[in-house]
């Protein structure tokens, strides 16, 4: 789960790192309030979550409280990236010297959390890891002992911090990584941490995700969520334990695993044919959670046939078979639906479908290819 | 031989008197694996399954009055990682965790903290191992695998159940399935795996199951061609995954252009592995090996 930088950063001033004054508003006129309280120049920033802000127009100067107000009022009534703009952060302008980079996030190959560290801040960081990465300072840190100070100074020595800085940015390093434990985050950055012209470091911007998995532990930060940046189907989906991702295509699938979810998108690529979603229905799929996952599935209008796949393990092919059917009894529907079961229980699933006019097939290919032929006859009509 | 399991394994189960505990300790006892012992903290004393299994309050009390060496874990997410340490501290070998879950920072804790000690973690997020014909760990059906000689390793659940039992109809025995589970940070990886089959003489061939994220399956083809002397086939899941989203696995994503499945079926074939277009492929190239 991603945050606002208004969010990141006040975490991070709870952690002690220096951030700029600055409050979040709703409408202009909060934020020429803000901007007359802070008697500077101002820096109106949209709070979306998604990159390129900057480029969009979604970050922008404001030298009066009147400018303010029309600065904010343009920004809120944009669109990023797809992304509506409902808040704007009304931060006291800084004087930059300088640009450096800092960030915390999960090294999953070494199994322990990195830091890095760049003289080329305020860049895209992927970009800089990419085309130099040796500008790039990296030091992993042992999950059970934290971050020591001593690798705070190799980091602030290895982007050529001045000596007299090595300190507050000490504290600013470990204060980034409390942050990050404590809030069981998968990434926290501050990008750009800067050296203003009065020689201070301030943290310009920042950017935390949440791991999902830990937010029964936080439920504060849980309530932080955005539901903006997710498609209204896999919001649906999550209440019923249903793991699903919209895609533009239009097969629909419904499998259970992950690993088979994904398998089988592949195989209707591989046959021709596109899949409108990633769905997985989970172990021991019940008559209700199959019935919701194919009334989810059939609110995409693209959908021109749904297949099932379920390979019947600890489910029990007959068990989703009966949930298929009840599902179908709840949603009248004439989209064509191919099935594939196997496993325990599957000759009674099957032939429990076989009463309910359903296309079954023996094989994943088989059952693929007769999707994929249903769709586009479809198409035609 | 086989690797990890074998009907020498004495197994204790972890949260045994649990809905998926004690659901899946029958499926595993009725596969004939020697299930020593349960603990559920609070439930000491009492015994399970028509009174075949006795449960105690701690791994360590049940490790010394059973002699368990192995351990599975059916335990809530936010407990999972106390179940794991106290298995690790009781001094149990092999530790199979299919939880799935986990917070990544309690992962990395554990992670980290058996990395210095002698235990191997298999999971989380995992449908644990199977030597068929002789012993089961975890949630692999059992009817859908016959003993033989391809070894076989994967991030999946269900679909290494589709690999299995693709192999079954082509009459194609398994020497050990391992399940290493979805998660980003897991106890064992394919190259731990690669290297226990290119060592156990019951193992012929290998199939290697990936998927998009990380960068495990890249490693493994390094380790392949640098190492291994038995044929791999493989199939990677994702290829038509988008980018940024997590496919159901907390580890099954592409992020920063890294992960993609593309770049891992590179790999592969650049180390001499088959690569399977779907599943169902794997039986025909297991027979070319």
């Amino acid at each position: 789960m991603k945050l606002h930088e208004y969010q990141s950063k006040q975490i991070f001033a709870r952690y002690g790192i220096p951030i700029p004054k600055g409050k979040v508003a709703a409408t202009a006129q909060e934020a020429k309030q803000i901007a007359e309280e802070l008697g500077s120049r101002v820096v109106i920033k949209s709070q979306v979550l998604v990159g390129g802000r900057g480029k969009s127009g979604g970050i922008m100067l404001a030298k009066t409280p009147e400018n303010a107000e029309e600065v904010a009022s343009q920004i809120l009534a944009m669109e990023i990236n797809g992304l509506p703009v409902r808040k704007v952060l009304v931060d006291e302008a800084a004087k930059i010297e300088k640009e450096i980079y800092l960030g915390v996030t999960n090294d999953r190959a070494a199994g322990k959390p990195v830091m890095m560290a760049s003289a080329a801040g305020g860049v895209d960081i992927e970009e800089v890891a990419r085309v130099n990465p040796e500008q790039i300072i990296k030091i992993h840190v042992d999950p059970l002992l934290g971050l020591r100070d001593y690798q705070s100074r190799d980091i602030a020595a290895g982007i050529d911090l001045p000596r007299e800085m090595w300190r507050t940015f000490g504290y600013i390093a470990s204060g980034l990584w409390k942050a990050y434990s404590d809030c069981d985050a998968t990434l926290a950055e501050i990008n750009p941490l800067v050296i203003t012209l009065e020689n201070q470091l301030l943290a310009l911007d920042g950017k935390m995700i949440i791991d999902d998995n830990a937010l029964f532990r936080h439920p504060d930060l849980a309530e932080m969520r955005d539901h903006d940046v997710e498609e209204p189907s896999e919001i649906e989906a999550r209440k019923y334990g249903l793991s699903f991702i919209k895609l533009d295509g239009d097969i629909g699938c419904m499998v259970n695993g992950a690993g088979l979810a994904m398998t089988t998108m592949d195989i209707i690529k591989l046959y021709g044919g596109e899949p409108a979603n990633f769905l997985d229905i989970g172990g021991g799929a019940t008559a209700d959670k199959v019935a919701a996952a194919l009334r989810i599935l059939l609110t995409d209008a693209n959908v021109k046939a749904v297949l099932f796949n379920i390979f019947g393990g600890i489910t029990r092919g007959d068990e989703v078979a009966r949930g298929i059917l009840a599902a179908l009894d709840e949603v009248k529907t004439d989209v064509p639906m191919v099935t594939r079961l196997v496993g325990t229980n599957a000759e009674e699933g099957r032939e429990i479908l076989a009463k309910a006019n359903m296309i079954t097939a023996a094989t994943l290919s088989e059952a693929a290819r007769l999707a994929v032929a249903v769709a586009s006859r479809r198409q035609v009509q | 031989m086989s690797i990890l399991i074998d009907k020498s394994t004495r197994l204790l189960v972890q949260g045994i008197t649990g809905n998926e505990g004690s659901f899946h300790t029958q499926q595993m006892l009725a596969y004939g694996t020697n299930i020593v012992s349960g603990v559920t903290p609070g439930k000491g004393g009492e015994w399970v399954l028509n009174g075949k299994i006795p449960v105690f309050d701690s791994v360590r009390i049940a490790v010394e009055a059973t002699g368990a060496n192995t351990s599975v874990i059916f335990v809530p997410a936010r407990y999972a990682p106390d179940a794991i340490f106290e298995a690790v501290d009781a001094g149990i070998n092999l530790i199979v965790c299919i939880t799935e879950g986990i917070p990544v920072q309690d992962m990395m804790r554990v992670r980290n903290y058996i990395e210095q000690r002698d235990t191997r973690l298999v999971g989380p997020n995992c449908p644990g191992l199977l030597t068929p014909s002789e012993c089961k760990v975890g949630i692999i059906p059992g009817d859908i695998a016959i003993p033989g000689n391809v070894g076989i390793v994967s991030r999946s659940g269900t679909l290494t159940y589709e690999v299995l039992y693709a192999l079954m109809l082509e009459d194609i025995g398994v020497s050990t399935c391992v399940g290493i589970g979805g998660d980003p940070i897991n106890g064992t990886n394919f190259i731990d795996c690669l290297s226990m089959f290119e060592d156990d003489p019951r193992t012929d061939q290998v199939v290697l199951i990936g998927e998009i994220g990380g960068i495990d399956e890249e490693l493994a083809a390094e380790y392949i061609a640098a190492y291994m002397t038995k044929p791999v086939a493989a199939f990677i899941a994702g290829q038509t995954a988008p980018p940024g989203k997590r496919m159901g696995h907390a580890g099954a994503i592409v992020e920063g252009g890294s992960g993609l499945a593309a770049d891992k079926i590179k790999a592969l074939e650049a180390a001499g592995v088959q690569v399977a277009k779907h599943p169902e492929e794997i039986p025909s190239l297991v027979k070319e090996g």
